[in-house]
């Protein structure tokens, strides 16, 4: 017990690298939560659209990025990237390989809910004036929208626990902090619990928005 | 950009690539067996009445929920030996993988047997049938073919997960790509192919999740 106790003192004197650790894990998650969401909700739109090869391509391009792997990924931005000319920091090719993936699965997720919106409201709308651009603002997203928003959190909670693979390309993430931490404080299930709530904490929250606004 | 791709390293190295392709899916094999497993039994103790044998369960799927694979992944690789449990990698990650996707699959029976009404278990209990008995009898066989689709769901997910082990050294699809990234300097060829492997086993669970669609529900739209 008093080892453990000790171990734990130990652990907290390297608050600032568990501190930055989880700032980096944060600013990976709400990079990749706005940036997909603003590329995931372009190509959700597209991909519900009545333009056959435009589906087809975006149905093709985030099928490329939901059937690999996120380590994948992010080895492609920060390995293979640069062999065709674009050079990225460990940050950057996390942050954009990240973004990517979220976008391809608001995308779908976006894009079902574009289309549970009922034929009627569209035809509605249209005999009412308003152009294809205004039906969509108006008439069909706010309403997408609500059905999708719990899966949505869901998708968030993901991306979280996913940016954790990021420490492979090195990055000071908050996973990376305990791999750091355990190789002179020898006791894996311990500095690994400290990691685990420090996700907890992030996610746990969030889990539970998706789940009451599921029951809503 | 494909004329830039040395295909003949790619076909030199088709065989570890194989044998990677098959580790990956056994891994894949062993670790769904073991998540159906934990999943089955964290589901029927999560619907207790009894608050003993409902709070582990409930506190393992949302911890599982809540945390990512990799640092699951970690807990028992670096603290397993400091109990002075010592077990080959391969092993460790397939524990890994079958109580990470525990949880999940624990969750998918829990909702299919949510989604059988509840007049279905009044007659039954009325009809003088034990629990046991309403379970078997009425209430698994209408829950258990909504649940096939969201498994395939979660055997997707379990096959790309997989790629971590490569993380703690174990062989496998992910391993293979970055050996000859790393060994032959060649990471678009190395990486390009693994993504085609797993875009293979993908589309492959993708299509029986749409065969098992077309077989049970003909008139639902997709």
């Amino acid at each position: 017990m008093d080892l453990i106790f000790e171990q734990l003192v130990r652990i907290a004197q390297y608050y600032p690298v568990i501190l930055k650790g989880i700032g980096i894990t944060l600013g990976l998650s709400v990079i990749g939560i706005v940036g997909g969401c603003i590329a995931g909700f372009l190509l959700g739109i597209g991909r519900a659209s009545t333009n056959k090869p435009l589906r087809a391509v975006i149905g093709l391009y985030t099928d490329i990025f939901r059937g690999t792997p996120v380590l994948i990924q992010v080895f492609v931005a920060f390995f293979v990237l640069p062999e065709f000319g674009i050079e990225l920091t460990s940050f950057t090719a996390g942050a954009v390989a990240l973004a990517n993936l979220n976008a391809c699965f608001v995308s779908e997720i976006v894009a079902s809910g574009i289309r549970a919106v009922p034929r009627g409201q569209l035809e509605a709308a249209s005999s009412s004036g308003l152009g294809r651009v205004q039906q969509m603002r108006l008439i069909v997203l706010p309403q997408a929208i609500k059905v999708v928003i719990p899966s949505l959190v869901g998708q968030f909670v993901l991306l979280v626990k996913d940016s954790s693979v990021v420490s492979a390309i090195g990055l000071f993430d908050l996973t990376r902090s305990g791999w750091v931490i355990v190789q002179s404080i020898p006791n894996g299930l311990l500095v690994f619990s400290m990691v685990g709530i420090g996700y907890f904490l992030i996610c746990y929250p969030l889990l539970n928005l998706s789940r009451r606004l599921e029951k809503r | 950009m494909l004329s830039a791709l040395n295909f003949r390293v790619i076909v030199e190295t088709l065989p570890q690539y194989w044998m990677g392709f098959l580790a990956t899916l056994s891994i894949s094999l062993a670790a769904f067996a073991g998540a159906l497993l934990i999943g089955v039994i964290a589901c029927a103790l999560s619907i207790q009445p009894s608050r003993f044998l409902r709070t582990p369960a409930v506190v393992y799927i949302d911890v599982v929920r809540a945390t990512p694979l990799l640092a699951q992944l970690y807990f028992l690789y670096f603290g397993l030996p400091s109990l002075g449990i010592l077990m080959p990698e391969l092993v460790v990650g397939v524990i890994a993988l079958s109580l990470n996707s525990g949880a999940y699959v624990s969750e998918i029976i829990r909702s299919g047997i949510n989604a059988i009404p509840v007049g279905q278990t009044e007659a039954s209990a009325s009809s003088g049938m034990s629990y046991w008995q309403q379970m078997r009898l009425i209430i698994l066989p209408q829950a258990l073919r909504p649940m096939v689709s969201p498994m395939i769901g979660q055997a997707i997910v379990l096959v790309k997960d997989s790629s971590l082990l490569s993380l703690i050294s174990v062989f496998e699809l992910t391993r293979v790509g970055q050996t000859l990234a790393s060994e032959r300097f060649m990471p678009v060829e190395g990486l390009a192919t693994t993504a085609v492997c797993y875009l293979i086993l993908y589309y492959g669970l993708k299509l029986m999740a749409a065969a098992w669609g077309r077989m049970y529900h003909p008139l639902a739209s997709h």
